[in-house]
């Protein structure tokens, strides 16, 4: 058990340090939540000057045009580019943490070179067409077809839930090519651009009011064959292959934000002269246990892929399960923080609460962790 | 950073599973609960004459050498076993308290308000608190009064009057934050045992045709488990590592969550069986009851937290 870092993860952090204290005034202002073109060309812009720097892809292999660091190094990214306030991955997500994986690891040498440069330079938005309205927890169910025409698949169907779809270049969908085949063994994966003819794309309002997903349409799509990553009927597997990607560093950003946003909680809290309820104080207390620990499981995550080189344990879901509890709980404190102005989308943290609803829900339910947690971990029998 | 177990911790951690197994397995413990003949003697001073309560001596002084992190291994496995006894406080009596090292001595610990644990078998006391010097044991007993505990493994005392304490031992400040933290490690030990013992009987025991551990109801209760469990393990691990007093302050209080809620749980899951003497899960909870409130309540704790945010 060794919490302390070593002289050259010192060394990396500190260099970071001082190019996040160079590049970051010159960051050109935050666009609003509804400024989508605005969105993509600030999220954009941070993820080539990331990309000059040379911290673009840390953690991919070297062969993919990454740099190969450990996930310690990619912790210690995480965290610093976090604290100093540095933007989110924002646009990019699906591109660098989820569709440029998946090619990374299962595609051609010829799919790598087309692809992944230009979502390391932030010159290419992807997007997860994965959802479907009648395959969301059960993802295996879904139906959008592709039939085989020649050197392409013409794809018709729906998916749902679609981030960033408005501004994505490309999405990473999920297609069955095999109707006859168990669930399981007829998907496949296609990467698809979305201005082609029959894509339709209609945004869909979230609870806080903005558009962060959208449904879409396909009818007779046509994807070119050699746009298809790994074998044909082989989608699930080349999907969960990349689930494994993050090696325990997903939401180490979050967990330093949260921790930031406790902190000033409390300021505020002393400010409006709620800090003498020792209610509310023990509260607060109670969350900071949350948080350092939480801190302490990414650690012990991070610790555990990279001794088993970069297979992640089973600490994902365990982290995933109680960090976005842990979260919502956050902004309900917030929110007895503010009183009154817990009703004024204005002030910080109002925003916050709402969206911090769907981490229960997106990226596998609560109810499914705990079902994989029980299944998987613990070994109790499936349900019938 | 590494924050994994060592290859040395990880046989230490299986050395002192395997000792406790033997000298203390179920059958050991449901007799000696039947018995109810308080601390083995001869258990003890097997447990120093393997270095239990010497681990942090430095070898100079005849100890192990070792550090907080393998002594919460250590007691993460008490946690599990249920072994009764001041084992804490004569842990942390090595040294300064002749004869704890050796495992001839029982040291008890006196938290001024706080019932005293195991006090009519103490050779010494150590009073935290200002001073946090070793008492005369015999000398507190006489004004005490016997408490008809909740844990039938751990009998209890009431003090009536003030105890003014002795000269102050070195480092005693330390006293308490190191007893909540190894506290602490005994309800992480805990706290994995009963999920066990609920995923165990989950596995096999059937209802409706299918072992109810396929239910989602089962399931889910394990999962939450499983969960704490893990979260309290890194939140213990890590204030062993650091010995900070805010980080052991956040152990104290998840772990002291997770071994009360899980040993609920896991009598949930046990149904009626559950709610017998014979089985074994109203011990972990009545011992998990009565270490929440020693050495750091979960109130102070969140005080030393919420402190940490200013
Ligand atoms: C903000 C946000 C962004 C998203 N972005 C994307 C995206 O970019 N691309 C994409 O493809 N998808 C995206 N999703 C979709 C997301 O993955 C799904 O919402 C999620 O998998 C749940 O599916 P569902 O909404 O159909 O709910 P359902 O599966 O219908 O679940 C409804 C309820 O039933 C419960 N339930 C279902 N099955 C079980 C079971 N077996 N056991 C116990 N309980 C069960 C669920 O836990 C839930 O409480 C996004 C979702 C959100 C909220």
């Amino acid at each position: 058990m060794d919490l302390a870092y070593t002289e050259e993860e010192e060394e990396f952090r500190a260099r970071l340090r001082e190019w996040l204290a160079a590049v970051l005034p010159r960051l050109p202002a935050k666009p609003g939540p509804d400024d989508w073109p605005g969105r993509r060309a600030y999220d954009t812009a941070w993820q080539r000057m990331l990309y000059d720097a040379g911290y673009a892809g840390l953690h991919w292999p070297v062969d993919a045009g990454g740099r190969g660091a450990t996930p310690t190094q990619h912790l210690i990214f995480l965290e610093e580019t976090e604290r100093a306030g540095a933007p989110y991955v924002g646009a990019n997500f699906v591109g660098l943490l989820h569709a440029g994986p998946t090619i990374a690891a299962e595609g051609t040498a010829e799919q790598r070179a087309r692809w992944l440069p230009p979502v390391l330079r932030g010159d290419e938005i992807w997007c997860q067409g994965f959802s479907e309205p009648g395959a969301g927890s059960d993802l295996a169910a879904l139906r959008t077809r592709a039939v085989r025409d020649g050197d392409h698949y013409v794809v018709s169907g729906s998916k749902i839930w679609t981030s960033h779809a408005e501004v994505a270049d490309w999405c990473e969908l999920l297609v069955r090519t095999d109707p006859a085949a168990p669930k399981h063994r007829g998907i496949s994966w296609l990467a698809m651009e979305m201005d082609a003819p029959g894509v339709t794309v209609r945004p869909l309002r979230t609870l806080a009011g903005s558009t962060e997903f959208a449904e879409m349409f396909l009818d007779e799509v046509r994807v070119p064959v050699s746009h298809r990553v790994g074998a044909e009927n082989d989608g699930w597997r080349v999907t969960m292959v990349t689930l494994s990607f993050e090696r325990g560093t997903a939401f180490v950003g979050e967990v330093v934000a949260c921790r930031r946003t406790l902190a000033a909680l409390a300021a505020e809290a002393r400010r409006g002269g709620r800090w003498d309820d020792p209610v509310l104080r023990r509260r607060l207390g109670r969350l900071n246990a949350e948080f350092r620990a939480l801190w302490r499981l990414t650690q012990w995550n991070v610790s555990e892929a990279q001794g088993t080189g970069g297979v992640p344990g089973t600490g994902g879901s365990v982290f995933k399960l109680r960090y976005s509890h842990a979260r919502q709980e956050l902004y309900e404190a917030a929110a007895e923080v503010l009183g009154a102005d817990s009703a004024d989308l204005d002030r910080e943290w109002v925003l916050d609460r709402l969206s911090s609803l769907s981490y229960t829900i997106a990226a596998g339910t609560s109810q499914i962790q705990r079902n994989l947690v029980a299944e998987r971990i613990l070994g109790l029998p499936k349900g019938r | 950073m590494d924050f994994q177990l060592s290859d040395d911790q990880r046989a230490l951690r299986a050395g002192v599973r395997e000792l406790l197994a033997g000298r203390f397995g179920r059958d050991r413990m449901r007799a000696a609960l039947d018995a109810g003949t308080g601390i083995d003697r001869a258990l003890w001073r097997e447990l120093g004459e393997a270095g239990f309560f010497a681990l942090r001596l430095p070898e100079a002084e005849g100890g192990v050498g070792l550090g907080l992190p393998e002594s919460v291994l250590l007691f993460e496995e008490v946690g599990r076993s249920l072994l009764p006894g001041p084992l804490i406080a004569t842990h942390l009596a090595a040294g300064p308290v002749k004869g704890a090292a050796q495992g001839e001595a029982v040291v008890a610990v006196l938290d001024p308000g706080q019932s005293v644990a195991h006090l009519g078998e103490a050779d010494a006391l150590l009073v935290l608190g200002p001073g946090g010097a070793p008492r005369d044991a015999a000398r507190v007993r006489d004004a005490a009064d016997p408490v008809r505990s909740i844990d039938p493994f751990t009998p209890l005392w009431r003090i009536a009057g003030p105890v003014e304490a002795d000269d102050p031992l070195p480092g005693g400040e330390r006293l308490r934050d190191e007893g909540a933290l190894l506290a602490a490690a005994e309800q992480l030990g805990s706290a994995a045992r009963t999920t066990e013992m609920a995923v165990q009987h989950a596995g096999t025991r059937e209802q409706f045709g299918s072992p109810i551990g396929s239910f989602q109801a089962v399931k889910h209760l394990c999962a939450g488990m499983l969960v704490r469990t893990e979260l309290a393990r890194c939140a213990v691990y890590a204030a062993a590592v650091t010995a900070d007093p805010v980080e052991i302050a956040g152990a104290k209080l998840l772990a002291d969550d997770a071994a009360v809620r899980n040993a609920r749980d896991s009598l949930q899951v046990h149904g009626g069986m559950g709610f017998t003497w014979e089985s074994d899960v109203h011990l972990h909870l009545k011992r998990a009851w009565l270490r929440s409130g020693q050495w750091l309540t979960a109130a102070a704790a969140e005080e030393v937290l919420a402190g940490d945010l200013c």
